[in-house]
């Protein structure tokens, strides 16, 4: 096919816009790895600042992959079971129950961990402990995995295969682990990603809630671009970077939910219908 | 066929069904089921047939008073899973996680069934159906007729008390539905089980059903076998449900039914004006200084084996015949028939 | 329904989990910063002095602007290139697209790095128009400095958003719109915008959202402009001005859910969904 001048003037300007996105992260890199910034790549490549990131700030990349593995432990199992419930009960109650579930998303970060701080901070052993910052985690990524879910549970008809196996024989708990959860796989993948993605990330709750000894990814982050010299707080995005990269790469692939393989689309209405 | 399960009888006594928005799905119903009968329920969307399908199934309860009886056995209060029933769906309800295998297994892997005995009971299913070659494949590669084997097979694999079938064939084409139905009958039939059928489709009914029960807005309309349904409708819902229909309005007098197209021979009293049925199958086109009736050709429609003739002139609405006759029927041409003289039913 | 009657106090036991880690850290906490901000000297009036404080309330107009105008920036260049890049199929397609959507997982404060990797000091702006222009530009550090950070993490989020309704749309639309003689704008301006506008209003809601809240980007770039995030940060850590801070952050929780509620019965109930 031809392609007309509109088609080249729409490629120009979405060049333009990955170039915007793009440029700084490799201006980013480049300056993680050279020897001083100033002078530029002529002053030599080097992994020496990436190295001193590692000693400085290695605690905060486990402490970083302790809090999104617990946060997502903990999504799964609290999140799932009430996406289904969600998904199952179609009365107001059910509807304000999401609408709650959903709020940490509209509220910002920031006011919800003064709420915590407020409420919470005068436990001292909890404040202190990284159990504080995951509990802000939750709060925060647990709408994802709940609508990841409820996305997939709305894309087949699961009411009928539950009573298709309740027909069989299968009791509520059978149909559950038997029948729900497993035609629900690409849904918890996708908000899994979703989940360890956005708390390896999170900030705004995570600065508020942080002590010097419980410092996760971005807050050693922001102190490094505060007080560092440029080129090791180059490196340790760089570092941060190639975290994420393989989570990215990952949600792009089995981010979206996918259909569940199923029969012919019972017709609407077809339980009540006659 | 070593279906050990023995048939059984349903009773339901006085069920009825109201849902929680308060409509009524289903007035009170009473209903015998006989072990080993083929029971159909008819009628068209919302007539309460597949509620009533669901109250034998236990996935929905009647309302307070009514009762659901499997043998002596009363399950009102039995959820579903402990009814032990097969349930085949419309749309097959097939578990996309499993193979085809896994789902035919799925009813005796929860009643924890031996592995061998497992093994031996899915393949002897898998043999039944014929599909012993998709044994391994996902659901998703199954076609339309395939599913609906393998969801047959699932459903009888537990050997259950009754077979509830909800308008199994619904979602398939025209040529694999009648296909199908012919399998499933010889099914119903080698198991000799216990089974409830739903449809809205009037062939199926009559093709499949020992007994009919025609349902009409939460009500039994008719019950009857399919020979009493066609021929003997008890109201003018089933003779219009069922099949084509011709009324002729006329008054008998003296042996003679006198009607706006002609005399027709008249066997029952003398009732004054009345209204007559008939079917079109039971019309025949005479030449016209034979014939007993006379009417006008409105339109005709060549369906290969036969035409089918609209006539007006003989009754208030048009008069519906079918001919298997190589003539063409020209707009307007005067046309005689004679009807079989057995073939005139009135309604109460 | 039998089958769902009898399982009501299953489901009931299946929501426990949530619902005790919501009510205890969520509704509870929120409750008290509701009551926390109206215990300090003014009382209930914290809220009332937060609109007439000059400084408060500038705070608050220039976030809600900034983001406004962030919003409205990334719906347009997000919705051509998203409409561009679902309609046409080309080598090297999927690139650009993971391209576009590698940033969505980038929090804040690394945006604010990026930015003054682009305009800040020793920027890559600066390069370059010293180069040219022999003037040095520098503007990481300004409201145009947040605006880029906030344009860089809104992008991203948008254009999935957008290019998952361009997907959907129907191409048949366009086509009859075009077989009646309609031309090329009019079609963007009487088919296409009107069929992304669910989306386009769902996006447009979550990125106003994200950037009324957005703190780490400022943060780092530790510029003199107060968005309410960091006003809210100033009153709580180096004033220790718990009360004012707390109607602060209501302030900024009731604007951004407004904004969400009003998006949400203009568009459907799919806003918060998309993120």
């Amino acid at each position: 096919m031809r392609r007309s001048g509109i088609f080249y003037l729409n490629l120009g300007f979405t060049l333009l816009v990955c170039a915007f996105l793009i440029v700084p992260v490799f201006l980013s890199i480049k300056a993680g790895v050279t020897e001083n910034f100033f002078q530029g790549v002529k002053s030599g490549l080097t992994l020496r600042w990436v190295g001193e990131v590692w000693e400085l700030y290695a605690d905060t990349i486990y402490l970083s992959l302790l809090i999104s593995i617990t946060c997502l432990i903990a999504d799964l199992l609290i999140g799932v079971p009430a996406a289904y419930v969600l998904a199952k009960k179609s009365g107001r109650t059910a509807r304000i129950i999401e609408e709650t579930l959903v709020l940490p998303i509209a509220i910002p970060g920031l006011a919800i961990a003064l709420a915590l701080i407020i409420t919470y901070g005068g436990f001292r052993d909890f404040r202190t402990s990284w159990l504080f910052i995951l509990v802000g985690h939750v709060l925060y990524t647990l709408p994802f995995m709940v609508r990841s879910v409820l996305a997939v549970l709305s894309s087949f008809d699961f009411k009928t295969l539950e009573e298709g196996a309740a027909s069989l024989g299968a009791s509520f708990w059978q149909r559950f682990f038997t029948v729900i959860l497993p035609n629900c796989r690409s849904g918890i993948l996708a908000g899994s990603l979703m989940v360890v993605t956005l708390s390896v990330g999170e900030f705004n709750l995570t600065w508020m809630l942080h002590t010097p000894l419980t410092k996760t990814l971005p807050v050693g982050l922001a102190d490094s671009y505060a007080s560092m010299r440029l080129e090791v707080a180059s490196a340790y995005t760089l570092v941060f970077m190639v975290m994420i990269l393989p989570l990215l790469i990952a949600l792009q692939l089995y981010g979206q939910p996918r259909e569940v393989g199923h029969g012919k689309p019972a017709t609407p209405g077809s339980r009540a219908s006659s | 066929m070593n279906q050990s399960t023995q048939s059984i009888d349903i009773r339901l006594i006085e069920c009825a069904k109201t849902f929680s928005d308060g409509t009524r799905a289903l007035e009170p119903l009473t209903l015998q089921i006989e072990a080993g009968e083929t029971v159909v329920l008819l009628g068209p969307s919302g007539c309460g047939k597949t509620t009533t399908l669901r109250i034998i199934a236990g996935l929905e309860s009647p309302d307070p008073g009514g009762q659901v009886l499997f043998g002596q056995d009363d399950v009102t209060n039995q959820p579903i899973e402990r009814r032990n029933v097969g349930m085949v769906f419309q749309s097959y309800a097939l578990f996309p996680n499993m193979s085809v295998e896994q789902n035919i297994a799925y009813g005796l892997t929860v009643r924890k069934m031996a592995n061998d005995e497992k093994a031996r009971r899915v393949a002897e299913m898998l043999d039944m159906m014929q599909i012993t070659e998709l044994a391994g494949r996902r659901i998703d590669q199954l076609s339309g007729g395939q599913r609906q084997r393998v969801a047959l097979a699932r459903a009888i694999a537990v050997r259950p008390r009754v077979l509830l079938l909800d308008e199994p064939l619904t979602a398939l084409d025209a040529l694999l539905r009648e296909r199908l139905r012919v399998e499933i009958d010889q099914l119903l039939r080698e198991l000799g089980i216990t089974a409830v059928y739903v449809t809205h489709d009037q062939n199926e009914a009559m093709a499949l059903g020992d007994r009919i029960v025609v349902m009409d807005k939460g009500m039994v309309a008719q019950t009857g076998t399919p020979q009493d349904i066609y021929y003997k409708p008890s109201n003018a819902f089933v003779a219009d449900f069922i099949g084509t229909i011709n009324r002729l309005r006329g008054t008998a007098n003296k042996g003679m039914l006198q009607t706006a197209g002609g005399k027709l021979p008249w066997s029952g009293p003398d009732a004054g004006d009345i209204e007559v049925l008939f079917r079109p199958e039971d019309a025949t086109i005479v030449a016209l200084d034979a014939a007993e009736l006379r009417g006008h050709v409105v339109a005709s429609y060549f369906l290969g084996d036969r035409t089918k003739v609209l006539l007006d002139g003989i009754g208030e609405q048009t008069v519906v015949v079918e001919t298997a006759d190589r003539r063409q029927f020209a707009k307007g041409a005067e046309i005689g028939l004679i009807i079989k003289p057995d073939a005139l039913m009135t309604l109460e | 329904m039998s089958l769902d009657r009898k399982e009501v106090p299953l489901l009931a036991v299946m929501l426990i989990p949530v619902f005790v880690v919501f009510a205890t850290f969520f509704l509870l906490p929120m409750a008290r910063l509701v009551l926390v901000a109206g215990s300090g000297e003014n009382g209930m009036s914290e809220y009332l002095t937060v609109i007439r404080t000059p400084r408060h309330f500038e705070s608050l107009i220039a976030t809600v602007l900034l983001s406004a105008v962030t919003t409205l920036a990334a719906l347009v260049i997000s919705g051509i290139s998203g409409v561009f890049l679902e309609r046409n199929r080309f080598r090297g397609r999927e690139a650009l697209i993971s391209m576009l959507t590698f940033p969505l997982a980038f929090p804040g404060v690394v945006i604010g790095f990026l930015v003054i990797m682009l305009a800040g000091r020793q920027g890559l702006a600066k390069e370059i128009s010293t180069a040219l222009t022999g003037t040095r530009l520098v503007f990481a550090y300004s409201m145009a400095g947040l605006f880029v950070g906030y344009l860089y993490f809104s992008i991203p989020r948008v254009i999935l958003t957008l290019m998952a309704a361009a997907e959907k749309l129907d191409p048949a639309l366009e086509e009859a719109a075009r077989s009646l003689g309609a031309s090329r704008w009019q079609v963007i301006r009487d088919v296409i915008v009107p069929a992304l506008k669910p989306a386009l209003i769902a996006s447009g809601a979550i990125c106003f959202a994200t950037a009324m809240g957005a703190f780490g980007t400022a943060f780092t770039l530790a510029t003199n402009i107060d968005v309410l995030p960091m006003t809210i940060y100033t009153e709580f850590t180096l004033n220790a001005n718990i009360a004012t801070a707390a109607a602060l952050s209501i302030m900024l929780g009731i604007v951004t859910w407004i904004a969400l509620y009003i998006a949400r019965s203009l568009a459907g109930s799919t806003v918060a969904a998309a993120a």
